[in-house]
């Protein structure tokens, strides 16, 4: 019990990725792809630097790839050439904009939802029925009616957001204390304002779970639909870099779609840390 | 009860059946009147329709029958001349002590400048001795702080008539004893109304101008307006000593033991009682019995 368990758990958690990295690094034959001779133009006609090119690359490589994309990460030569930071912000930027207009709809409609017990019987039915459906499966359908692909992916992200802030927020509004409801009707506060100054921050934590829910589902989709749509992105950047056979950027970018993740999920949950409340 | 201030007639709770059977009347044939500046509290068992009946006082709650005037007019809705102080103080948990006064006084009194809501709201945290624990959330208070809030909110906006259901009924003995000493404090400065429900005997008989007795539901009624007429201010500690105290006590203690259940259902008028002087005769007729059940039940 000498050492706090932070640092405990600090120790283990790097114990844990130096082996995993050695063991990786000693299971990769030949260290570092396509091998220290060039090949010759047949044997590249033949496949012939396949052999080595189809294994895995060791860690070393994707970390010295990973230093050389990080130190220079906002370019843009063109189409099939952009930085990783560049294909982010592409991919973030569609991100925010379909969850934004998520919220801005599904907060409203999950307060209408929560309040009236009419409306929650009357829009049950349909939320059950969207919502299990996959999100990728309105992309056909978004294509044709919107015509521009990139509109779609904003699209899909928008639906995939809607259903846990709106079903969050519903249940937030529902479950807010009688009591308080009571104390705002005893002090005369129109239906607004208590919507306002009573409910919303009552129901603040739960509808920023949901919020925070929705990003999480947002950024696990926007990555499918960009291998779909294509053009810009992180998720067209995996899939060309894969027909590329450049897996070194693949695991690459397959971490940072994890880190941007992780940070996407701590600002909101740093968000609902601020309206947390103890009752 | 001519034309109190205000005025309870026929007042009536009937709740539907469970599947095919007969409707539930909780309470029936409810009358009383209060006066301005009175304190009444109201005691009988649970299910006897007293937290409905101040819900309905309230506004939060409809009689099936019968009516509430207040200064003449019925009351329909709930009403800022109405205050309520709930069971479970009921403050908002992300807000402090002060910022949930300053709530209530500014629904109160829209047009008020900031300064004067806030010096109005810590004049009330003040009174009830807050001062210094004005910024901490509900969750950082004891209970008994929180009530105190609550009590604080209540009266900050200055109700015409403050209705509390069993305010202190989820505090400790001890934090409850020094809240009605605070709050007897805090009414004697205000003059305000107030109708209370409780359970407590002792509570009910520090506090109150006249207690309300109500048989045991269903149909249960206002059996009798007993008069405390132990002087004020009282304490505590002056209130143990005085001749009436154990007169009143047993009479209110032999009611919730034994008649609220004879006369479940039975009586037609609210009785006005004065427990000792003329009735002392009938009053202490009860008096060993209930004596009896009261050392048994405590």
């Amino acid at each position: 019990m000498l050492a706090n368990v932070n640092v405990r758990a600090a120790i283990v958690s790097i114990a844990i990725l130096a082996v995993l990295l050695i063991a990786w690094e000693a299971s990769v034959p030949g260290g570092a792809i396509g091998g220290d001779e060039e090949l010759s133009e047949y044997e590249m006609l033949t496949g012939g630097g396949s052999t080595s090119g189809s294994s895995i690359p060791a860690p070393s490589a994707v970390i010295s790839h990973a230093i050389t994309e990080l130190s220079d990460p906002f370019y843009d030569r063109g189409t099939n050439d952009k930085g990783i930071g560049t294909q982010l912000l592409y991919s973030v930027g569609r991100v925010l904009t379909g969850y934004g207009f998520a919220v801005l709809l599904a907060v409203p409609l999950g307060f209408v939802i929560g309040m009236s017990p009419v409306m929650q019987k009357a829009l049950n039915p349909y939320i059950q029925v969207l919502r299990p459906i996959s999100p990728l499966a309105w992309m056909p359908l978004a294509l044709f009616i919107i015509q521009d692909s990139i509109k779609s992916a904003i699209f899909v992200i928008f639906i995939c957001s809607i259903w846990p802030i709106l079903v969050n927020t519903a249940f937030g509004v529902a479950s807010v204390k009688k009591d308080l409801l009571n104390v705002a009707k005893t002090l005369e506060l129109s239906p607004l304002k208590t919507a306002i100054t009573v409910i919303l921050p009552a129901a603040a934590p739960t509808i920023l779970t949901g919020m925070r829910i929705a990003v999480g589902i947002s950024w696990l989709v926007i990555v499918a639909a960009e291998m779909l749509v294509g053009g810009t992105g992180i998720g067209y950047y995996v899939w060309n870099e894969w027909n590329n056979l450049d897996l070194t950027s693949v695991i690459f970018s397959i971490l940072m779609i994890g880190v941007v993740g992780m940070i996407l999920d701590t600002l909101l949950a740093s968000a609902t840390r601020m309206v947390q409340y103890a009752d | 009860m001519s034309n109190p201030f205000l005025k309870v007639e026929n007042l009536k709770k009937t709740f539907p059946g469970p599947r095919g059977e007969p409707p539930l009347t909780v309470f029936e044939n409810v009358n009383f009147g209060v006066e301005k500046g009175e304190f009444i509290c109201v005691i009988g068992h649970s299910g006897c329709g007293k937290s409905t009946i101040l819900n309905v006082m309230a506004g939060l709650d409809d009689a099936t029958d019968g009516y509430v005037f207040m200064d003449g007019k019925e009351i329909k809705g709930t009403s800022l001349d109405r205050g309520v102080i709930f069971q479970n103080h009921s403050l908002l948990p992300w807000k402090s002590a002060l910022s949930n006064v300053i709530f209530a006084v500014k629904a109160r009194w829209p047009g008020w400048s900031r300064d004067k809501i806030r010096a109005h709201a810590m004049k009330y945290i003040e009174m009830v001795g807050l001062q210094g624990a004005e910024h901490r959330r509900p969750s950082q208070l004891s209970g008994g702080m929180r009530q105190r809030v609550g009590i604080a909110r209540a009266f900050a906006i200055e109700p015409k008539l403050l209705l509390m259901d069993e305010p202190f009924g989820a505090l400790d003995a001890l934090t409850r004893g020094t809240i009605q000493d605070e709050l007897l404090d805090i009414w004697s400065k205000t003059n305000q109304t107030v109708f209370m429900i409780t359970h407590d005997v002792d509570e009910a008989i520090l506090l109150s101008d006249r207690i309300l007795l109500m048989t045991n539901g269903p149909n249960a009624q206002v059996a009798e307006a007993v008069e405390v007429d132990i002087p004020r201010p009282r304490t505590r500690e002056t209130l143990i000593k005085h001749d009436q105290y154990y007169q009143i006590r047993n009479h209110l203690v032999d009611f919730l033991v034994r008649r609220s259940k004879e006369l479940s259902g039975k009586v037609t008028d609210t009785q006005t009682v004065r427990v000792g002087g003329a009735d002392e005769g009938s009053a202490s007729a009860g008096n060993d019995d209930s004596r009896q059940a009261a050392a048994g039940g405590s």
